[in-house]
């Protein structure tokens, strides 16, 4: 597939018409948009929508089934379940677009050096990159953050370290194939400079692989954010977050349920949304 | 290439990937804010301890010679102490592998036996509404955290129809078939999206091979076909996906621990770092890197032996 998409510097041009074009016929792109568009929308108006302060404790009425004045409950100490749970959306999903726009930035810029450059670079690049492959995901991120110290630092600082080596995969894989294609040659030919044969002509064409896989990868950056928020490590309270919501419900188990199942519910519709906006991106930007 | 050098040249290339990932865990030490050792001993230790533990560490030497301590430690076996427990982090490991190995060897079958029936359903109805419905489920698993697979199956299977404990380890062989059903089971949920999207598309690729034609245009029924002609080459391609994804499955295992209390590495790690016991949570990390390394190893070693192209393709 790389190989047709890559052959003339105007696919890039080409795939934008195209997208413009179709994405409105694609229906799991639209329907992964809608889910998406929903919960930022509510994100953003959460201070207008939400009926109470999702910090705010009422030590009179803890632990409260859901009622007309609390639609959802209210959790251990009093708090509103339903407004936690629509101020929680803005915390875990910026994180989650965060984390993955800083590694996508930094594997992509090494993968554009490990493929175009090759020799040297492109062993040392890929040496590192099996390092980092060599642990599990979840195991290396939780350390890192618990080393680094809990919060959104850690958390970007953990992702990233871990994150880009996919994308400087693919991207270097991508760049292999490109870089024998004429319309490179072509620019080396007329003397352009490495740097503007790389931003100019091959990453428009290479970097629809990465911004594809981006979409699946932000699913499993959203999980892993949300597993350091149930063990304690991810954003500190009193700040609402899907994961330490869960984790305090989980005590309350036998009686009310819905305090840690439904924060999973939003995580889950939340990937639902960004794998079906991937899906329909890989339909979308592959060649007609 | 006959099959012991491809072995030979396999293990060859571990030595890099083997000393970077010590490098790495190494580092970890250094990405501690402020000093480390008062760090980890935490706010009302003593300056005598900090710099005792300093000393222990050889954090108050150059970097190289820090380095070159660790791993001489390492290879002795040596992982450190832990600080809460006071025992040495290893023997820690040694005595909490098996619920670990066990959580994993449960959660890989039962995802197998949810997975390969799917997956060869959706293959074999490719575009039928059985396939849409099989696609459908790595769009909604992909984003179940594992603990929360973990919570929710503690109460539907656990605690409004109490079929399973939600806790333990059991006794023997069956008690820990039983007593893990449900841990297994959550592992296998959260790999399972994963597996069936892999599986299917590998099995999408074996039907359309040319020798499956050829199988189906010489008349023999379609179930000899997927059974005498594609099985093998889907073999191949469950263990490659297994092995690729045991990182996955690793991860999906710790947390689980720890919502199950499993007494495993994983909420050994977990409880560790509600501990600020930094030497174990290094060890287990290193412990988890080189069991994912070596099961590299051993699915290309699986994989170059079920499918002989590979040893001459390298």
């Amino acid at each position: 597939m790389s190989a047709v998409e890559t052959t003339a510097p105007a696919a890039g041009a080409e795939r934008a018409r195209g997208f413009r074009n179709r994405w409105y016929r694609t229906p799991s792109f639209v329907a992964g948009l809608a889910i998406i568009g929903t919960l930022v929308v509510l994100g953003l108006l959460a201070p207008t929508i939400a009926p109470y302060n999702p910090i705010e404790q009422d030590l009179k009425s803890i632990l409260k089934p859901p009622s007309q004045e609390h639609w959802l409950g209210t959790d251990q100490v009093g708090r509103d379940v339903l407004s936690r749970l629509i101020y929680a959306i803005r915390v875990d999903l910026k994180i989650g677009l965060l984390a993955v726009l800083f590694p996508f930035c930094i594997g992509t810029f090494l993968g554009c050096l490990a493929g175009y450059y090759g020799r040297g670079l492109d062993t040392v690049v890929m040496r590192l990159v099996d390092v980092v492959v060599a642990f599990p995901f979840l195991v290396l991120i939780i350390a890192l953050v618990f080393v680094i110290g809990p919060g959104p630092r850690g958390i970007y600082i953990a992702i990233t370290m871990v994150g880009w080596v996919s994308y400087a995969r693919i991207v270097r894989g991508e760049i292999l194939v490109a870089k024998r294609q004429e319309y490179v040659l072509a620019a080396q030919a007329a003397g352009f400079s490495d740097a503007r044969i790389i931003a100019r002509h091959i990453l428009p064409n290479v970097i629809t692989q990465a911004v594809v896989f981006a979409m699946s990868d932000i699913v499993l950056v959203i999980v892993a954010i949300v597993t350091l928020g149930y063990l304690g490590l991810g954003v500190q309270p009193p700040t609402a977050d899907w994961g330490s919501m869960m984790a305090q419900g989980q005590d309350f188990i036998t009686t009310r349920w819905e305090i840690s199942t439904i924060p999973g519910l939003a995580v889950v519709l939340t990937g639902l949304g960004l794998s079906l906006i991937g899906d329909g991106l890989a339909d979308l930007l592959r060649p007609e | 290439m006959d099959r012991l050098s491809y072995v030979g040249r396999r293990l060859l290339q571990m030595v890099p990937v083997a000393l970077g990932v010590t490098i790495l865990v190494f580092f970890m030490v250094h990405l501690i804010p402020g000093d480390p050792a008062r760090t980890m001993l935490g706010a009302r230790a003593t300056d005598q301890a900090v710099a005792q533990l300093r000393h222990e560490w050889g954090l108050d030497r150059p970097l190289m010679e820090q380095y070159w301590l660790f791993m001489k430690r390492l290879a002795q076996g040596d992982l450190g102490d832990s600080l809460f427990y006071d025992t040495p982090v290893l023997s820690l490991i040694f005595e909490r592998v098996w619920p670990t190995v066990w959580l994993l060897a449960y959660a890989t079958v039962l995802a197998l036996l949810i997975s390969v029936p799917l997956a060869t359903l959706a293959a074999t109805r490719k575009d039928g509404s059985v396939d849409q419905l099989v696609r459908a489920i790595p769009l909604f698993g992909l984003g179940m955290p594992p603990f929360w697979i973990g919570i929710v199956l503690i109460l539907l299977l656990g605690l409004r129809v109490p079929l399973f404990p939600v806790g333990g380890y059991g006794d023997y062989f069956l008690g820990h078939l039983y007593s893990m059903f449900l841990p297994g089971l959550t592992v296998a949920l959260f790999l399972t999206p994963i597996l069936i999207r892999s599986l299917r598309a590998s099995l999408l690729t074996v039907l359309e091979s040319d020798y499956i034609t050829t199988a189906r245009s010489k008349g023999i029924p379609e179930w000899q076909v997927l059974l005498r002609h594609a099985v093998r080459n889907a073999i191949i391609s469950t263990v490659t996906v297994l092995g690729v994804n045991i990182a996955f499955l690793i991860g999906g295992t710790l947390v689980v621990e720890k919502v199950f209390a499993l007494p495993g590495i994983g909420a050994l790690m977990v409880d560790s770092i509600f501990n600020r016991d930094f030497p174990v949570v290094q060890g287990v990390t290193l412990v988890f890197a080189v069991l994912v390394v070596l099961v590299y190893l051993i699915t290309d070693v699986v994989h170059s032996l079920l499918d002989p192209r590979v040893r001459y393709e390298r």
